[in-house]
C-alpha cells in the first residue's frame, strides 16, 4: 500500500564487513570518544558552594511582604490557602487591637501563618490569588531539614524583615 | 667445612618433617573427602588434597610438575567439579536407598581389595627412602628434552589420546540432526 | 651475612605487599575519579584535598559496617570466600621482578622476591585458583544469585584461561624461558616483546580483563542481572575483601602485562642513565619506570570499564572459544614458523 505520508523507510539490517565484526576498530573508536571526555570541562555545579544564577521567573521560598511603612500586608483573607492545590497554607485570622496599627495595615491581620514546605509544589497560584500583593515566592530554595514538623514554617520564617532594623 | 654439613643435616631433617607432615595432610584430607556429608565439602577437601600434592612434588624438586598439577588439577578440573556439583542439587533425599545386598557386596568387595594391598605391600616390604639420581630432571627443560626425546612416541600418542576423547564429547554434546528430523 | 639476606627479604616483601594494599586502595578512588573525568563530571572531592581521604573514608566505613552472615549460609565457608579471593590476588606478587639488581657496597640485592624458573606458570596457577574465592564465597551465600554469579566466574574463567595460556605459549616460543626475571632481563633497552607478540599481546589482555573479572567481562557481579553477583550476601569487611581482590588482581596482572610484554623495568637508554647516575639510582629509576606502565595499565583497565558495556553471556563464550583461542593457535604456529625460519 502507498504510504500516506512518503516517509515511509524500508531497512535492511546489512552484514557486517570484516573490520566490524572483528569489533577492535569499533572499540579503538569508542576509547577515543571516551578519551576526548576526558580532558573536558566538568560540567558538574559544586551547589552548596557555587550557585547557579536564577531566572527571573523562579519561585522559591515564599515571603509575607510588609508595605512601605514595615507594616504587614496580609489581611488573612484565605484566598491563598483557597487557590492552594496542595492545601500546603493555613492561617488564623484575628483582630487589630488599639495600638497595632503600625504593624498591620488593614484591621484584620494573620496571627498565624503556616506553609507546609513539604506540601507546598511552588505553583505560584497564592502569589496570584493574593488581592494585597502580600505574598511572593522571590525566596531561595527551601533548606532541608531532619524533621517533619520542622518545615512547617510559621511567621517568623515567612514574613520579611522589617524595614529599619 | 663441618659447619656446611651441619646445616645440610638440619635442610635434610627440615624436608623429612615437612614430608611426613604433608603425607599426614593428604591422607587426612582424602579420608575426609570420602567421609563428607557434603558433596561440595568433599570437592573441596579434595582441592587441599591435591594442594599438599603440589607440595609433594615440590619437595621432589619437580618444579613443571608440581605448577602444572596446581594449574590443570586445583585450577581447572576441579572448578569443574566443583562447578557441576553446584548445579546438581545432591540432597539426601534425592540419594537412592541402596539395598542391603549391594552394600554387603561392597564391604566384600573392599575387603578383598584390602587383603591384595596388604599382601602386597607385605610382599614389597619396607621401601629404600627414593633417591634421584637426577635431581634437576624435575625442570622443565629437562623435563622438555626427556618428553620430546626419549618419550616421544607415547606423548604423541596420548595426544591423539586426549583429540579423540575431545571429539567424543563434542559428539556426544552436538545434537542428532537425523534422529530429530525422524521424530518430526 | 645470611640473616641480612633473609631481613632484606622480608622487608622486601613487606614493601612489596604494602605498596600493591596502597594502589589497590587507591585505585578504588582512581577508579571513581576517572570515572568522573570520563563523564565530565568532578568525582569525590569531599574528604581532604581533591579527595584524596576518600579511600581511608571508605576502609573506615567497611570496618565498622555491621557484618551479617545470612542464617542458611555455610559460615565457616562464607568466611573462606573472601579470605581466599584476597590471599590469591596478594601471593601473585612474588615472582614479579620489580627492578634491576640493586649493588649497595659490595651487596647485590635482587628486587624480586623469588625468581622461580616456571614464574609464569606460577602466576597462572595463582590465577587459576582466584576462582575458587568467588565460587566457595558464592556457594556458601545460600543465595540464587551469588550461586549464578559463582558459576559465570568459573566458567569465563575457565575459558579464558586456555587462551591465556596458549597466548603465553607463543610468548615462551620467543623467549625460551619461564622465569619472569630472565625474560625482564632479555627485554633490555628497547627489545619488548610486544614488538614480536603484538597479537599475543592483545590477547593475553583480553583474557587478562576476563580473569579480573573487569567489565566488559564483569557477568560474575552484573549488578543488572544479579543483583551483586557471588557478593549479593556479602556486607561490612567481607565485601571489602572481594572488591578489594579484585583491584589488587588488577595490579598484578598489569606487573605481568608490564614484565611479560611491555619490557619491564627496562627502557630506551637505560644503559646510558645508569652508568651516569650510578648504580642504585639507575635501578630505582627503572622500577619506576616499571610503575608508570603498570599505572598506564591500571588507567587503561579503567578507561575500557566507563566505554565499553558488557558483554551478554553468549557473547562471552563465543568470543572465549570460537574467536580467541583459534587466533591463540594460529598465533603459536605463525610465531613458530617465524622462528624456525629465522633461526
Amino acid at each position: 500500500m502507498e504510504s500516506l505520508s512518503n516517509k515511509k523507510k524500508q531497512l535492511t539490517v546489512k552484514p557486517l564487513n570484516f573490520w566490524e565484526r572483528a569489533y577492535l576498530p569499533a572499540i579503538v573508536h569508542g576509547l577515543s570518544i571516551t578519551m576526548s571526555h576526558f580532558f573536558k570541562k566538568p560540567v558538574t555545579i559544586a551547589y552548596p558552594d557555587e550557585k547557579r544564577e536564577f531566572s527571573e521567573n523562579f519561585r522559591g521560598m515564599h515571603s509575607l511582604k510588609r508595605d512601605e511603612n514595615g507594616k504587614e500586608r496580609c489581611t488573612a483573607c484565605g484566598l491563598c490557602a483557597l487557590s492552594c492545590p496542595a492545601e500546603a497554607i493555613t492561617m488564623t485570622a484575628a483582630e487589630r487591637q488599639k495600638g497595632e496599627e503600625h504593624l498591620y495595615r488593614e484591621e484584620k491581620y494573620a496571627a498565624v501563618y503556616e506553609i507546609n514546605m513539604l506540601r507546598c509544589i511552588f505553583c505560584g497560584l497564592c502569589e496570584e490569588a493574593c488581592p494585597k500583593e502580600a505574598i511572593y515566592l522571590d525566596g531561595d530554595i527551601v533548606p532541608s531539614d531532619y524533621l517533619r514538623k520542622d518545615f512547617i514554617y510559621g511567621k517568623d520564617k515567612l514574613v520579611e524583615a522589617p524595614l529599619n532594623q | 667445612m663441618p659447619n656446611l654439613k651441619a646445616g645440610q643435616k638440619y635442610i635434610e631433617n627440615i624436608n623429612m618433617i615437612t614430608f611426613y607432615f604433608i603425607a599426614f595432610l593428604s591422607i587426612f584430607f582424602s579420608i575426609l573427602v570420602i567421609s563428607a556429608k557434603n558433596p561440595v565439602h568433599s570437592i573441596l577437601y579434595l582441592i587441599l588434597t591435591f594442594f599438599t600434592f603440589t607440595i609433594h612434588y615440590i619437595l621432589l624438586n619437580a618444579q613443571f610438575l608440581a605448577i602444572v598439577n596446581f594449574i590443570v588439577y586445583m585450577g581447572a578440573i576441579l572448578v569443574l567439579f566443583l562447578y557441576t556439583l553446584m548445579l546438581i542439587n545432591l540432597n539426601k533425599e534425592s540419594e537412592p536407598v541402596k539395598p542391603f545386598m549391594v552394600k554387603m557386596a561392597a564391604v566384600f568387595g573392599g575387603g578383598i581389595l584390602a587383603v591384595a594391598l596388604v599382601a602386597s605391600l607385605k610382599i614389597t616390604g619396607t621401601s629404600d627412602p627414593v633417591v634421584l639420581k637426577d635431581p634437576g630432571l624435575g625442570l622443565v627443560k629437562n623435563l622438555g628434552k626427556v618428553l620430546f626425546n626419549e618419550f616421544l612416541l607415547p606423548f604423541e600418542v596420548s595426544s591423539v589420546l586426549l583429540l579423540s576423547a575431545m571429539v567424543g564429547a563434542v559428539l556426544l554434546a552436538t545434537k542428532d540432526t537425523k534422529e530429530t528430523k525422524a521424530i518430526n | 651475612m645470611e640473616l641480612v639476606d633473609i631481613g632484606i627479604k622480608f622487608a622486601l616483601v613487606a614493601v612489596i605487599f604494602g605498596i600493591s594494599l596502597v594502589v589497590a586502595m587507591y585505585s578504588t578512588y582512581a577508579e571513581r575519579k576517572i570515572a568522573a573525568f570520563f563523564q565530565d563530571r568532578v568525582g569525590p572531592n569531599r574528604a581532604g584535598p581533591f579527595g584524596m581521604f576518600q579511600p581511608l573514608a571508605d576502609g573506615a566505613k567497611m570496618f565498622m559496617k555491621e557484618e551479617i552472615i545470612p542464617t542458611n549460609a555455610t559460615p565457616f565457608l562464607f568466611i573462606v570466600g573472601p579470605s581466599l579471593a584476597i590471599l590469591t590476588a596478594c601471593i601473585g606478587s612474588a615472582v614479579i621482578p620489580w627492578g634491576q639488581n640493586l649493588t649497595v657496597g659490595d651487596k647485590v640485592i635482587p628486587l624480586q622476591v623469588t625468581d622461580i624458573n616456571v614464574g609464569i606458570l606460577y602466576i597462572f596457577g595463582v590465577v587459576s585458583l582466584g576462582v575458587y574465592g568467588v565460587m566457595i564465597g558464592g556457594w556458601a551465600s545460600n543465595n540464587k544469585y551469588s550461586l549464578l554469579g559463582a558459576i559465570r566466574a568459573a566458567s569465563q574463567n575457565i575459558s579464558y584461561e586456555i587462551s591465556m595460556g596458549l597466548s603465553i605459549i607463543a610468548l615462551l616460543l620467543v623467549t625460551g624461558t619461564l622465569s619472569l626475571g630472565e625474560i625482564a632481563q632479555q627485554q633490555h633497552g628497547w627489545h619488548w616483546n610486544v614488538i614480536y607478540q603484538p597479537v599475543g599481546f592483545i590477547l593475553f589482555l583480553v583474557c587478562a580483563f576476563a580473569e579480573t573479572n573487569r567489565t566488559p567481562f564483569d557477568l560474575p557481579e552484573c549488578e543488572t542481572e544479579l543483583v551483586g553477583g557471588y557478593h549479593t550476601e556479602y556486607s561490612s569487611m567481607k565485601l571489602g575483601f572481594y572488591l578489594f581482590a579484585e583491584y589488587i588482581n588488577m595490579f598484578i596482572s598489569s606487573a605481568v602485562m608490564a614484565t611479560l610484554y611491555w619490557g619491564g623495568y627496562n627502557y630506551p637508554g637505560m644503559d646510558w642513565v645508569t652508568a651516569h647516575v650510578g648504580p642504585v639510582i639507575g635501578p630505582l629509576i627503572g622500577t619506576g619506570v616499571f610503575f608508570t606502565k603498570i599505572f598506564l595499565f591500571i588507567f587503561f583497565f579503567m578507561w575500557v570499564r566507563w566505554t565499553i558495556p558488557r558483554f551478554r553471556y553468549d557473547q562471552l563464550m563465543d568470543l572465549g572459544w570460537k574467536i580467541l583461542i583459534p587466533l591463540a593457535i594460529a598465533n603459536i604456529v605463525v610465531t613458530g614458523v617465524w622462528i624456525t625460519l629465522a633461526s
